[in-house]
């Protein structure tokens, strides 16, 4: 019995398609009856939204707003959602290329406001561009707009573009943690090279006053039919109206964990392990005599470094759990840490995965970080697989990350703000404690190397990926090995 | 020394309802017990109405709730004291995580008397409010769970109406409820018109923050979610379980058989899933409509096992074997997963479960066996055994406190899957008696 003779049967019913396998990312897609593969069924993971979004930022200077967007846009990006920031401050440097001193923002200077009118609406032009022209799906519109007209004129902008609107409000009077902003952000702008710092916080403060008479904050009852966040004190608390769909909830979970309390996240791989040496991949093997002289330079360097409360998390791994055991500390096991899943690949060399799958091995060159292995996962995967963890690194504070080679390049690529082209290729040697620690609007980055000879198990892109390849050249970048 | 989950909170949490009567305190406490219970945290509500129904073994009328009725109060009161003890007695005895006090708590009075205890004990405090001046909605609550409550069994509808609007007036003079400023060093969630607008305050840890996320993703818009596994596939037939294999002929058989039933259903809106595994894939192809695939909906993996029968893992893994069926909820296979990780796996797919509307879920077996335990609220050692036939559609409809099923199994021949736990969980047992529970298969 097949698709023709059941269709026949039935009148009106279409005929049943047939799957084929994407190659390279192993999704069973129907292929029309020329077998090429359609692009008929959604094949995101999830739907986050059917139309693109707006996020509009609301509040005076200093209140965080750059910091949110840029943080929002990195996370956003990280799990897959093409975002980009127009900051409204960028493009009236560009048009206003000296800036002389806070009275450009007086708002009785006509000509400073006839510029500024001007930069938001070219910003605004800019974000219709990304996300109807460029594949965008979120764009944040990083500017005070704390005047309700201001907010009128996007909300039409939107309607017209057919784009969701979703505000983010940041209100705070703690001065402390104002001029915390000032000193960590402000001081180093572009506008305030030419000053002092005396004269550059003067000068701010002034610049923030300019605002605060016309600020209208967003309102429960007045606004209540606009969807929002209302982020008070840092965090302290919040309001919520009005979230729309999925992207919407994803937004404002995201922005209700993360905090500015000072803090270090360090990641390193397990000790070298006994796979490692043998050149082979995945497994779940013990540690090599070096990889335990690791572990213990690791427990001796966490003890010099004397984190205040420091949480320390592993995967289910063997390796991972014998590095930790060695730093003396209780630690957490988490399943979503484990190693990328090779799939059939498992516990085989290079070498090997060329001799019985050539074709796979050429297919992982061409996009590494959405081919999957069979039976096993892609970068793609692992970054979903990996999201409630970032999430819970945001609500921590000090946390050490013993993991692994993929995984740990995932997390790397969320702190540093990497491409999915950059990701599976970033060097993350054995052996190594990055210490990460959020500065200003990103993060700053120590390479501690513990001295501890281990192999390489990086592998560069090769220069001839074509499935065509002599071995050789597939085999041109393998690190040494036994 | 190590924990073999992520620590939720480092200290038993109570959660405390507040809100006038008809406001969905309980609605909310039954769901939010139910989800923390699969995700692995145990949680129990203490509903004080029951402490006060099993005092006062017959309700008369809503003067017992009168403010000036001190007799009432200090029934009230010592029920209150008794919840709180039973409340100590979970948290130290029987393990418990979270305790939700589900009461009107409406003085500060009350409120202040709670954290107290709290802080003695060395509990922490969660609030949620729920505010609502919606008169329909309060008025379609009633309707729905106060009408059927035992204080109201010889009541007629229109009484009962009467009376309970009366008892809501009781509490309303001295509702004091939850003030952004004089409680801004309480941790709370304030939820507005049934989720239109929320205030949260100082959320303390993750698994604060995990039930305000799952607070404000849910809804009572009325809906229906469809779960059925894929039609009946190659390996099915052959008894073999796992694999990625495509549909038997009267797997197609389902196919056109579901995308008729779907059609019969008129659903408005209908969103349908898939895992990323060709059978469930080949089954929604049959419905014509868009579908999205979810990696997370993919079957349990049963690693070194993929693609065998019982009989061949018993062959080369008796132990294994044994061990499965003595505890099958967190038994992991060699290389691959357990039910408590597939529950930990299909946790977004219930939250955006929760936030949409008509869905209808194409998985697998022990995938459809986690969903089903989350909305017929089964636990651990119930959940591997549910059944989940081929070829048999469920039907959800949230309902009351609960969930309706109705189960329409749509008469296409399939083989059975369904493999009971054996008497004989011994390591030491012989084949048979393991192989004793094993469905027929070619």
């Amino acid at each position: 019995m097949n698709a023709t003779e059941d269709s026949t049967e039935q009148s009106g019913n279409s005929l049943t398609r047939e799957l084929t396998q994407n190659p390279l990312k192993k999704i069973w897609v129907p292929s029309s009856t020329n077998g090429l593969p359609d692009r008929h069924i959604s094949q995101r993971k999830v739907c986050m939204t059917n139309c693109p979004t707006l996020i509009v930022t609301v509040g005076l200077p200093a209140r965080g707003k750059t910091y949110i967007s840029k943080k929002l846009t990195r996370y956003l990006n990280w799990i897959d959602v093409p975002t980009k920031e127009f900051n409204v401050g960028q493009y009236r440097r560009e048009c206003v290329k000296i800036y002389k001193s806070f009275e450009f923002f007086r708002p009785d200077n006509e000509e400073g406001l006839k510029i500024r009118k001007q930069c938001a609406l070219a910003a605004l032009n800019d974000v219709r561009q990304f996300l109807t022209d460029e594949g965008g799906q979120v764009a944040v519109f990083d500017a005070t707009n704390t005047t309700r007209e201001r907010r009128e004129t996007i909300l039409r902008f939107a309607e017209q573009n057919g784009f969701k609107v979703f505000f983010v409000e940041s209100v705070c009077e703690d001065p402390d943690v104002i001029a915390e902003n000032i000193v960590q952000v402000k001081l180093g702008s572009p506008d305030y090279t030419h000053c002092n710092t005396e004269e550059a916080v003067a000068d701010f403060m002034k610049r923030i006053k300019c605002y605060e008479n016309s600020y209208q904050p967003l309102d429960e009852e007045l606004d209540r039919d606009l969807s929002f966040i209302k982020i008070i004190d840092v965090g302290r608390r919040y309001l919520v109206n009005r979230v729309q769909d999925h992207i919407q909830s994803r937004i404002v979970y995201y922005l209700m964990n993360i905090h500015i309390t000072p803090r270090s996240i360090y990641l390193c791989r397990h000790g070298e392990s006994d796979l490692n040496i043998k050149g082979r991949i995945g497994g779940d093997s013990g540690l090599s005599a070096r990889g335990k002289e690791f572990a213990k330079s690791l427990g001796q360097f966490i003890q010099s470094q004397n984190i205040h409360d420091l949480k320390v998390w592993t995967s289910q791994m063997k390796r991972t759990i014998q590095t930790a055991e060695a730093v003396g500390v209780p630690y957490e096991q988490w399943k979503a840490l484990n190693e990328i899943d090779a799939g059939v690949c498992e516990e085989l060399t290079y070498e090997e995965i060329q001799q019985r799958y050539p074709l796979e091995f050429a297919l992982r060159d061409q996009d590494k970080y959405r081919y999957r292995y069979p039976k096993g996962e892609s970068y793609e995967d692992l970054v979903q697989r990996l999201e409630p963890v970032i999430m819970e690194l945001e609500r921590q504070e000090n946390v050490l990350v013993i993991c692994h080679q993929a995984v740990m390049r995932c997390l790397l690529a969320y702190f540093l703000d990497k491409t999915a082209e950059e990701l599976p290729y970033l060097k993350c040697p054995l052996h190594t404690v990055l210490k990460l620690t959020p500065m200003a609007y990103g993060c700053k980055v120590e390479s501690v190397c513990l001295n501890v000879d281990a192999v390489n198990t990086h592998r560069d892109r090769p220069s001839n990926i074509d499935v065509s390849r002599l071995p050789e050249e597939a085999l041109l970048t393998v690190p040494d090995h036994h | 020394r190590f924990t073999s989950r992520p620590q939720f909170t480092n200290c038993p949490t109570m959660i405390v309802m507040v809100g006038l009567p008809a406001r969905g305190k309980t609605y909310i406490s039954k769901k939010l017990t139910r989800y923390l219970n699969w995700i692995g945290v145990p949680t129990q509500v203490f509903n004080l109405g029951q402490y006060r129904r099993e005092v006062v073994q017959t309700y008369k009328n809503y003067e017992f709730f009168r403010p000036d009725n001190e007799e009432a109060m200090k029934i009230r009161r010592s029920c209150a004291s008794n919840a709180l003890k039973d409340i100590a007695n979970y948290f130290t005895k029987e393990q418990g995580q979270v305790a939700v006090f589900d009461a009107t708590n409406t003085t500060r009075e009350r409120r202040g008397a709670i954290i107290s205890f709290a802080k003695e004990k060395g509990y922490k405090v969660f609030f949620i409010e729920s505010v609502c001046d919606d008169p329909e909605i309060i008025e379609a609550n009633i309707m729905q769970v106060k009408l059927s409550s035992p204080d109201y069994e010889n009541y007629d509808k229109e009484e009962a109406l009467v009376d309970f609007l009366k008892r809501i007036d009781c509490y309303k003079m001295s509702y004091v409820p939850l003030d952004e400023e004089k409680d801004r060093h309480l941790s709370f969630i304030k939820i507005f018109n049934v989720g239109s607008r929320y205030l949260v305050n100082r959320v303390q840890d993750h698994i604060q923050s995990r039930i305000v996320y799952y607070l404000m993703n849910i809804h009572v818009t009325p809906r229906s979610i469809y779960l059925s596994r894929h039609g009946e596939s190659e390996l099915n037939l052959l008894g073999r379980i796992g694999g990625d294999t495509g549909l038997s002929s009267q797997g197609q058989k389902y196919a056109k058989a579901l995308a008729e039933f779907i059609r019969g259903q008129s659903i408005k809106d209908l969103k349908v899933w898939t895992s990323h595994m060709k059978r469930t894939i080949q089954t929604a192809e049959a419905l014509g409509v868009p579908y999205e695939q979810w990696k997370a909906l993919n079957e349990i993996d049963a690693g070194v096992c993929e693609e065998m029968t019982y009989e061949e893992i018993q062959a080369t893994h008796p132990e294994e074997f044994a061990l499965r069926d003595q505890d099958k909820y967190r038994y992991r296979y060699p290389k691959g997963e357990s039910y408590e990780d597939l529950v930990h796996r299909l946790e977004p797919v219930i939250m955006e479960l929760e936030r949409q509307e008509n869905v209808l879920v194409i998985c697998h077996q022990a995938v459809m066996r986690c969903l089903l335990a989350y909305f017929l609220d089964k636990s651990a050692d119930d959940l591997p055994y549910l059944k989940c036939p081929l070829h048999t559609v469920l039907k959800l409809t949230p309902l009351a406190y609960g969930c309706k099923v109705e189960s329409f199994y749509l008469n296409i021949q399939a083989v059975n899957t369904h493999r009971d736990r054996p008497t004989n969980v011994n390591v030491a047992r012989k084949p048979e008696e393991a192989l004793q529970t094993v469905p027929e298969h070619l």
